[in-house]
């Protein structure tokens, strides 16, 4: 049986290691020690779209981790990871490890922390946490995975079939960066009007009948993230806005998580989305002036807050 | 001289209680709120603040009581501007109108309704404690300008006197339009920023990046102003950095900020929203605007979510 690492049990750590368990022997990394006890006594459950309970072994002590583990799912949020891939140097010897924040620049984030072979990964599923051993599972849509350093697609795909033994949707690719960029632009877009507005990704996102509707500004977003991917020479592999509109076409009103952080008045994951399309942009010398716009409108929304 | 103000909240108050302390100026004052206007007709429209006034207009929510008039005063938030003058055009039909309300598109949707039609901005500002009292919070100059062409400017000149005698300080000028722009451009380039992140005014300005995408808006109201050949009558770069001081304004929560927090409608339509439009008739392209200006609608479209 594999042995696994997931690293956070979050809403997407908690449904990848409930999933993996069924077909993998599996360890959760928590932050907090209680959240690992109740996961040991309790299992996990999972409820939505898929309906079963597993047990699995979990510890907050990254030390205690088990020795010959193949793969280990850092799935913390992306403002989490800097401290978690610290705490893991020097472990989990011979693991393969796979990073799946939103955003960009988490591979290179755990890259600096360890010699271990690197797999990316973007997920477009969705869940919701009830408490720490019970996990919603909304959105059913694929996880995707590509080589990023020292692996191959073979491995990737391995993963992505582990994944779906398991019971997740998942797709491996031999560049990951086309649709680590469309989820990109699609996130940043997405996300901060969201959390400029309290609106949920619902129809207003797609509305483009009067000239001051939504849908102009987030498809001129979208053109900008567009033209900054085209001068990175990464070609997309959905087309952000037609993901927009699909999204929205789905009757579910998806609360992006950097909207429940800002009501929350939590730290979100701006830095590694906004933030890094606009540095591209920036590095690439394609303008983005609405794009910068919205990420120092967030940054100024969470500063409201965090001072 | 027979003054009707249409609109009695804070500023519309302001008007209407100082020119009823003139002996030869006779003032109505409509408004929908009739708890306000019951108090008016009992006891008086009181100001208290920067100056202690008890005027005593006639006041009215019935638009049929209004008699026919000299002058009119429209003070609604701009998007009551039309019912409130198709409601009151009958008594107004053969005087001036003046607008001294927030944003671009007003002097239009008046012009609809009646001929004469006078430009104006303002600045005084207050807030209404409770009915027939208002707190006078700022005391400022009104602008007064001639609409367009059928309007006299001498009609002008006899508002602004009767402003001035009054103690509401005004000046009737031949292009009232620079003063507009300039409130506009200042109000559009900075309420809706603090509207959108919750932050006080200083606090907007004091951080760089957040004062370099307050340029960009203001740059792009120049810009539509000056395609125009509207001269600005400041430089709204200066007044922000002015209102930012300590002493000034650093800590004021924007007008749009309260009312998102109210969650009322705001005035976005007519800043943004009217650069934006006037950036379209005269070619000049306004992207952060128009961006500005649907996020802030989403802002109100996120309160009739079920």
């Amino acid at each position: 049986v594999t042995r696994v690492v997931v690293a956070g049990a979050g809403s997407i750590g908690s449904l990848l290691a409930a999933h993996l368990a069924r077909v993998a022997d599996v360890t959760v990394l928590t932050r907090r020690e209680e959240h690992a006890a109740a996961l040991r006594e309790r299992g996990l459950r999972v409820s939505g779209r898929n309906d079963f309970t597993s047990s699995l072994d979990a510890t907050a002590d990254p030390g205690k981790l088990p020795a010959d583990v193949e793969l280990a799912i850092l799935a913390c949020k992306a403002t989490d990871l800097v401290p978690l891939a610290a705490s893991l140097e020097g472990t989990l010897a011979g693991a393969t490890m796979m990073t799946i924040q939103n955003g960009l620049g988490a591979e290179e984030i755990v890259a600096t922390h360890g010699e271990w072979p690197l797999l990316s990964a973007v997920t477009f599923m969705s869940g919701t946490r009830h408490g720490d051993t019970h996990v919603e599972y909304v959105l059913d849509t694929a996880t995707w995975i590509g080589p990023y350093r020292d692996t191959t697609e073979s491995e990737a795909r391995r993963v992505a079939e582990l994944l779906e033994a398991g019971g997740l949707e998942a797709e491996a690719f031999p560049d990951l960066r086309p649709a680590q960029w469309s989820k990109l632009i699609f996130n940043a877009t997405v996300n901060g009007v969201a959390a400029l507005t309290n609106l949920p990704h619902d129809f207003h996102f797609a509305q483009t009948a009067d000239l001051s509707d939504l849908g102009h500004l987030v498809r001129d977003l979208v053109d900008e993230g567009k033209a900054v991917a085209a001068a990175a020479g990464v070609e997309l592999h959905d087309d952000p806005w037609e993901m927009n509109v699909l999204a929205t076409q789905r009757g579910h009103r998806h609360f992006p998580s950097m909207l429940e952080d800002v009501e929350a008045r939590r730290p979100t994951e701006l830095e590694l989305i906004n933030g890094a399309l606009v540095r591209e942009a920036e590095r690439l010398g394609v303008p983005g002036p609405l794009q910068t716009a919205v990420y120092r409108l967030v940054k100024a929304r969470e500063a409201s807050y965090s001072e | 001289v027979r003054v009707a103000v249409i609109g009695t909240g804070a500023v519309g108050s302001l008007f209407a209680a100082n020119l009823s302390l003139l002996d030869d100026v006779e003032v109505w004052a409509f408004d929908l709120n009739e708890l306000h206007m019951a108090a008016i007709n009992r006891d008086g429209l009181r100001l208290s603040g920067a100056d202690d006034v008890v005027g005593r207009p006639h006041a009215t929510s019935n638009a049929a009581e209004l008699p026919p008039c000299d002058f009119g005063i429209v003070a609604t938030k701009a998007m009551h501007t039309e019912p409130a003058i198709a409601a009151t055009a009958h008594a107004l039909a053969d005087g001036c109108v003046a607008t001294v309300q927030n944003g671009l598109g007003n002097e239009e949707t008046i012009a609809r309704h009646v001929e004469r039609v006078i430009r104006g901005t303002t600045f005084p500002a207050g807030k209404l404690l409770e009915p027939g009292h208002v707190q006078w919070e700022v005391q400022g100059d009104t602008t007064l300008g001639p609409y367009d062409e059928r309007t006299p400017f001498g009609e002008v000149e006899r508002l602004a006197d009767a402003c001035t005698r009054g103690g509401m300080p005004a000046h009737a000028v031949a292009d009232a339009r620079g003063p507009q722009w300039r409130k506009v451009i200042f109000n559009a380039s900075t309420n809706p920023i603090g509207a959108l992140t919750g932050l006080t005014h200083g606090r907007v300005c004091e951080r760089p990046d957040l004062r370099a995408l307050v340029t960009g808006l203001v740059d792009e109201g120049k810009a539509v102003a000056a395609a125009q050949e509207i001269e600005l009558d400041a430089d709204p770069e200066e007044l922000i950095d002015h209102a930012a001081k300590r002493e000034v304004a650093y800590g004021h929560k924007a007008s749009m900020l309260q009312d998102v927090e109210a969650r009322r409608q705001t005035e976005i339509d007519y800043l943004n929203g009217g650069i934006v439009r006037f950036g379209g008739e005269y070619g000049v392209p306004t992207p952060l605007n128009a961006a500005i200006q649907a996020l802030v609608k989403g802002v109100e479209a996120s309160w009739t979510q079920s």
